[in-house]
């Protein structure tokens, strides 16, 4: 037998008897238990899957999404720049179905009966013995109630859930006067993919410096200052984008006339010729809804060993609604939902889940077509803080690169199939 | 889990020359942060270690050579790289442990 080999059959072996096979009680309790997640984002889908993977198929898992497809968000500013259509970065939910046998159903969740064990749609209830919700976030209009109707959802795109939003605001980039201003207004942390609005001020410059170089980006951020990849960005604007970006730190808005896309700030007003505002953000609706936000109202506080909420047991809860240090990334919402999934079946199978959980985060940004930057890092539990740590080691990209461009482009491709495929 | 002797970065070396680990001498137990921590590197390096891309495949790499790569990473003069950003933040005892899980899962065809 070749080392390898020997290797390979202890390990295997090691492994079957340490993690599973499953054994006949635990496999049984798993088949009658019913798990209903909401929401199929990265943090939702990854769920599904995981749980019918771990499970060894033995746990019958439904999946409720208003959408008929998967938009990814990471990539979607690479819409705006030009050189990614939609199309690229929509994915069916078809292998989780057939793959996976994960019950998906596209229907609007009304609301959760927590008391019951229920979630109700427009077609009735579904009962559940483990919900999992992953709302994603919700647009927080109370400052801006003008920017709220739709008809001014699309004179104003926020473009911040990748969609018909992401195509509106490309649109308008695309149809923008010679010389015009493209604004784009930053939210107050925390909000979702922190380095998204600066990704997209280089791919809105991108697009200019070929099509429109005369034209202007504006970022009016409410934020003290750059707050991702702060260094990389500053540099990027200076060399690659001289003259292009215009920066406003401290820009929070007081005012927005939708009709004349002029914004007011506190201490000026701009009058802009496409207006991109990202607006202030808080969990996702249905999660407000449940009772789920912590006391300050906007986020959900849960419990970072099986993501249960601490405000409505029984209740799971994962990805950007989620109240933590942690960034509200793609990566983190993948992560989070095999922990969940991992406690779940553990709770099942009668054995402790892992109390000390440890995950990655890494996260491209793209500065034009071709290029990108990361920062990375492990996050860890820290059961004192109650919350996930950043651990040490991480960092960012020295610079942005073809290499790590072409990384970025894998890091789409397998965090897409390892949630969806 | 695992709470043996600990294969710290110093014994690393005698490790690789076993070609094998302490954690393999344990009894068999659960390992549940093991296969957590493993999904999370998932996102880049796909489902069960098997890439469906360009970032290269772990299910099925020797021990040996994944404990060689991430000793390398982690001693990097460069702090930038991401694999160096990832492998500071596990300790010795996990980067063990991914080894033999990577190991022991079958390679992609």
């Amino acid at each position: 037998m070749k080392r390898r080999e020997f290797i390979n059959t202890l390990g295997a072996a090691w492994l079957g008897a340490a993690v599973w096979p499953l054994s006949a009680s635990a496999a049984r309790s798993l088949r009658q238990a019913r798990v209903v997640i909401v929401g199929a984002g990265f943090a939702g889908a990854t769920a599904a899957k995981y749980l019918r993977m771990w499970s060894e198929y033995q746990l019958p898992v439904t999946l409720i999404e208003q959408n008929a497809q998967f938009v990814s968000c990471p990539t979607s500013n690479l819409v705006l720049g030009g050189s990614v259509s939609l199309s690229a970065i929509t994915r069916s939910y078809d292998n989780l179905i057939r793959k996976h046998g994960v019950n998906v159903r596209q229907e609007t969740v009304l609301a959760i009966d927590a008391d019951r064990k229920q979630v109700r749609t427009a077609a009735g209830s579904v009962p559940y013995d483990f919900l999992i919700m992953a709302p994603g976030i919700s647009f927080d209009y109370s400052q801006l109630p003008m920017t709220q109707t739709d008809a001014a959802k699309a004179r104003v795109p926020h473009a911040w859930k990748a969609g018909p939003q992401t195509q509106a605001l490309a649109r308008q980039l695309q149809h923008m006067r010679k010389g015009g201003v493209f604004a784009i207004t930053v939210p107050p942390l925390p909000y979702r993919c922190p380095p998204g609005p600066y990704e997209r001020a280089c791919q809105v410059a991108w697009y200019l410096k070929q099509h429109n170089p005369t034209g202007k980006v504006l970022v009016l951020d409410a934020n003290p200052g750059i707050t991702s990849k702060r260094a990389l960005f500053e540099r990027n604007w200076a060399e690659q984008y001289a003259g292009l970006i215009d920066y406003q730190p401290g820009s929070e808005l007081s005012a927005i006339d939708v009709g004349s896309r002029t914004v007011k700030t506190v201490f000026d007003t701009w009058k802009t010729d496409v207006l991109n505002v990202i607006p202030p953000q808080a969990a996702g609706r249905l999660a407000l809804d449940t009772g789920l936000s912590n006391g300050e109202g906007r986020w959900c506080d849960v419990d970072f060993v099986t993501y249960e909420s601490r405000k409505v047991p029984g209740v799971h809860l994962l990805g950007d609604s989620v109240d933590s240090g942690l960034p509200k990334s793609a990566h983190i919402a993948n992560s989070q939902a095999k922990v969940c999934a991992s406690s779940i079946i553990a709770r099942l199978a009668d054995v402790q889940p892992d109390p000390l959980p440890v995950f990655a985060n890494t996260c491209y940004s793209y500065v034009d077509e071709t290029s990108a930057m990361h920062v990375a890092n492990v996050y860890r539990y820290d059961p004192e803080k109650m919350d996930m740590v950043s651990a040490e080691g991480g960092g960012l990209s020295a610079y942005p690169s073809e290499k790590e461009g072409a990384d970025a482009r894998s890091w789409a491709k397998n965090i897409w199939s390892d949630t969806l495929d | 889990m695992i709470t043996g002797t600990r294969i710290t970065t110093r014994l690393w070396p005698l490790a690789l020359l076993l070609g094998t680990t302490h954690a393999m001498a344990q009894a068999p137990r659960p390992d549940l942060h093991i296969r957590v921590l493993a999904a999370s590197c998932a996102a880049c390096h796909g489902t069960n270690g098997v890439s469906a891309s360009g970032t290269p495949s772990l299910a099925g790499m020797s021990s040996t050579q994944f404990l060689s790569s991430m000793m390398a990473f982690r001693t990097s003069k460069t702090g930038t790289d991401v694999m160096t950003q990832h492998a500071r933040g596990l300790t010795a005892d996990e980067i063990d442990r991914l080894a033999i899980y990577f190991a022991a899962l079958p390679a992609p065809q």
